[in-house]
């Protein structure tokens, strides 16, 4: 009798116990933040080798890992890296691998269902690169030519809709990654490439003849980023919230912006030379989680 | 396992809507449908590059076992050429590095160029295998054969071949089950496979496991028909008397 009264009170509080994630508690305990890092997200996110991560992003987090350390208390966190993709970052994160992920992850519907986003700190804006001497100044002369783009990302997609919605007709190649899809646009093979704004300046700037190349044409699309941790942990996002709302407010997130966008960064010391956007002037100003399908319908 | 979602592949793929029927008409597509496609791209690239290597493989593997000094050099040279370099990195050499070195070559489709690739890669294994087979004969049935008067290449169509392709088919048959699988490296040039597949619409769709799940179904199931099929080769031409035949 007493065995099953112990069990039956194991089992209750087994199903008291909260249904969300506590990671304030996690990063509390273990004396230890695990941000995810990513190899090649442009200037937002990126590795120096060796174990070195940098970009505008990482070294966000890593002031967010800061204010989290004052805000808990702690004499000395932890911060531990993980590599992630753009195919494992939802599940580590949601597996507690990753606290908190702050790289190129678009915040979407979609992915809404999985996770949480911090406010948008980046708003991406989808362009077209082309040759400067090719005489393309719009998607609506792509037609019959030959596009590239990275296979895995949303730029696929967003080609896809326009392709269907305008009827203009291109052959579309993919890279394997960012780098790749260049090298298609460099050789030849493609005619133009289409891909996030940062990403497109950062390889032409990186180029063998950075003039040889231009961003044209229309915004293809509008795709918010931001730092991306634990669905149903409200007290973990309002901490990384706040950390974010103060760096825009002691303009510390704006200086950090010229720093990797219009300043010469490493490996190469080449500036991506992307001034800061209205619409991230914007985001930053009216903080906010809102998916990348709101910024459509506008 | 209960928040699995397999509607994903009745999804359209450009507005996420699901489709009636799973199956989009005209421009719209369903993810099931792109899927069944890159299935079809898989097999043809697996397929054609079988074909290839089979073909090249047992001709550079013969080469390598005749007394010609000059076609055993030719063929040994073929085989450590290509089984020496990362199947990816030669992709990428086909791809990028042969067209800017032989314009010629810049006007061909990049299916042909990994079908040729993936062919050539595996048909140095092929090679070693096909003499492999060969030296595995006994001596005195080549000498047998010249003994009777017929020429080098009757001997081995009539009497060196027949036993050794026989002997073969096992490692063959691993080979032919690689090659399929082999042919996700088409992805990183532009096929639209079903590894790209699956790294595209894992991306646009967030449901990963159901997508990776689904796709490694296909590529089992591809590869263990193949294995079905060199099987019951395997058993048809057996003869009584022969290595591996009668049992």
């Amino acid at each position: 009798m007493k065995t099953s009264l112990l069990v039956l009170a194991a089992a209750a509080a087994t199903l008291a116990l909260p249904a969300h994630a506590d990671t304030l508690k996690k990063i509390k305990d273990s004396g230890s933040i695990t941000l995810g890092a990513r190899e090649s997200s442009g200037a937002l996110a990126f590795t120096l080798g060796d174990g070195k991560y940098a970009g505008f992003h990482t070294e966000m987090a890593q002031h967010i890992a800061d204010d989290l350390k004052k805000q808990l208390g702690l004499a000395k966190l932890d911060v531990k890296y993980q590599v992630v993709t753009s195919q494992n970052r939802i599940p580590l994160v949601q597996n507690g691998t990753v606290d908190l992920e702050c790289g190129s992850t678009t915040n979407n519907a979609a992915r809404q269902k999985d996770v949480a986003f911090a406010m948008t700190t980046y708003v991406e804006e989808v362009r077209v690169a082309t040759k400067a001497n090719s005489g393309i100044t719009s998607i609506n002369q792509l037609n019959g030519k030959t596009v590239a783009t990275t296979t895995g990302t949303t730029s696929v997609q967003t080609l896809r809709k326009h392709e269907r919605a305008t009827g203009i007709d291109f052959k579309e190649v993919f890279g394997k990654d960012h780098a790749d899809s260049f090298l298609l646009l460099e050789s030849g093979r493609a005619d133009a490439f289409v891909m996030d704004g940062q990403i497109l300046a950062g390889n032409i700037s990186k180029s063998k003849s950075p003039a040889d190349y231009k961003i044209v044409g229309e915004v293809l699309s509008v795709e918010p980023i931001a730092c991306m941790l634990r669905k149903d942990d409200p007290a973990f996002k309002k901490a990384v919230d706040d950390s974010i709302k103060a760096m825009v407010k002691s303009g510390e997130l704006a200086k950090l912006y010229d720093k990797w966008f219009m300043q010469p960064i490493p490996p190469s010391n080449t500036k991506v030379g992307l001034p800061l956007s209205e619409a991230t002037k914007q985001a930053w100003a009216n903080p906010n989680d809102k998916p990348m399908e709101d910024y459509a319908k506008k | 396992m209960s928040n699995w979602d397999w509607q994903v592949f009745c999804k359209d793929t450009a507005t996420g809507d699901v489709l009636a029927g799973c199956m989009g008409s005209g421009q719209d597509i369903s993810y099931l449908q792109w899927m069944l496609s890159a299935w079809g791209w898989t097999l043809s690239v697996a397929l054609l590059a079988l074909l290839v290597a089979l073909v090249v493989g047992s001709v550079m593997g013969v080469l390598r076992t005749t007394p010609v000094k000059g076609l055993v050099f030719l063929g040994n040279a073929w085989t450590e050429l290509f089984r020496n370099i990362p199947l990816l990195v030669q992709i990428f050499l086909w791809y990028h590095v042969l067209p800017a070195l032989v314009p010629p070559l810049k006007g061909l489709p990049s299916f042909v160029l990994v079908v040729l690739a993936l062919g050539l890669f595996t048909s140095a294994r092929v090679a070693e295998q096909v003499k492999a087979g060969i030296q595995a004969l006994p001596k005195g049935q080549r000498y047998a054969g010249l003994a009777m008067g017929l020429t080098l290449p009757q001997t081995y169509r009539y009497v060196l071949l027949p036993m050794a392709f026989r002997i073969v088919i096992p490692p063959l048959t691993s080979e032919s089950m690689n090659i399929i699988k082999n042919s996700s490296v088409a992805f990183a040039v532009s096929i639209a496979e079903l590894t790209m597949f699956a790294m595209q619409a894992q991306e646009e769709t967030s449901r990963g496991i159901e997508i990776y799940l689904a796709v490694s179904v296909l590529y089992f199931v591809s590869a263990f028909t193949i294995n079905r099929i060199a099987h019951f080769i395997e058993q048809r031409v057996q003869v009584p008397g022969m290595i591996g035949g009668g049992k």
